[in-house]
């Protein structure tokens, strides 16, 4: 008992499902399973991941039909009640899609599909997928076309008030500018919250980077942080 | 039965690196006197129903659920009856 469980939501067109479950089922030992998008049982999963991936085609836009897969409607509601739910790259394209978090994502500044490791400044460490990270800075690696995230002042301002962003690009020291941003996002946001904290997007992939033989494990702290908050949680 | 036809544009304080870097084409090609490139989407489909108020209302559902994102995008069709 008490042993919590994932589930990966597969999208067609997702192609980082098996990444994130060999993550987490198989790096880091936990229980994981597929969740099918034409379904709408979460089989009882503690966190929900939504992957990386081109779900539909990213046809119209990235994320914009995968919002209306059976599956989303057990996804929000989930998450409306307090549910964990993790969006990665195209999966915070689908978050911001279906409105659970604020904002939208362009297309990269350089137009150009950009595929590399980068550094990530960690700006709220009062969160369930950050608490336990006693880094500042952490290595992931991006990939994508798509991360140039936009929102209006507004909305940036109250992602700002209410401690909403989780992560922002910066260089391995931890500086956050202009020259070490990837696609242009805005105040170089690369993963924000919603207002509750239990809804993270971000467009770098944790996920690759667990498993030791990748050469890097920093992903791994945001998992391994949330699963020990959860475990806290439900032993109080 | 109805034509409809959308038209769907960036709106105007979204950067829109497409545009852009087209742009660029048009100045390799010697084309000086163009700015402000953006590029949208048209879409056209048939709805088949001959009440124009519920077509009205169908394609108005369709573009601001689907086709457009109304934080970056803005939305203008037209309605042919066929």
């Amino acid at each position: 008992m008490n042993e919590l469980k994932f589930g990966v939501v597969t999208f067609p067109g997702s192609n980082c499902d098996y990444d994130a479950y060999y993550a987490i089922k198989n790096v880091l030992g936990l229980q994981t399973e597929f969740l099918w998008h034409k379904e709408k049982d979460l089989k009882d999963s503690d966190v929900i991941i939504l992957p990386g991936g081109f779900s539909y085609g990213d046809y119209l836009r990235t994320g914009a039909i995968a919002k209306f897969s059976p599956i989303m409607d057990s996804i929000i509601d989930f998450a409306v009640k307090g549910g964990m739910v993790i969006g990665i790259c195209n999966g915070f394209q689908i978050l911001l899609e279906t409105g659970l978090l604020p904002g939208v994502m362009l297309r990269n500044e350089s137009l150009k599909f950009v595929c590399k490791d980068i550094y990530l400044k960690i700006i709220n460490k009062n969160t369930f997928f950050t608490s336990e990270i006693k880094k500042d800075v952490i290595k992931v690696p991006i990939k994508h076309g798509e991360g140039n995230y936009f929102a209006d002042e507004k909305t940036l301002k109250e992602l700002e008030e209410n401690d909403q962003i989780i992560f922002k690009y910066c260089s391995e020291k931890g500086e956050i500018s202009r020259k070490f941003n990837p696609n242009g996002s805005v105040m170089n946001i690369a993963g924000i919250c919603n207002r509750e904290k239990n809804i993270l997007g971000l467009m770098p992939h944790p996920e690759n980077a667990c498993d030791p033989i990748l050469g890097k494990t920093d992903g791994a702290l945001i998992f391994k942080s949330l699963v020990k908050n959860l475990l806290t949680q439900i032993e109080v | 039965m109805f034509k409809a036809t959308v038209i769907i544009k960036r709106r105007p304080t979204i950067l829109d690196p497409q545009g852009k870097a087209v742009e660029q084409g048009a100045k390799l090609l010697g084309i000086d006197n163009v700015s402000q490139t953006r590029i949208g989407k048209y879409i056209e489909f048939y709805v088949n129903t001959d009440d124009k108020i519920s077509a009205d209302n169908e394609v108005k559902i369709y573009c601001e659920k689907l086709l457009s994102n109304p934080i970056m995008e803005d939305f203008e069709y037209s309605l042919e009856k066929i």
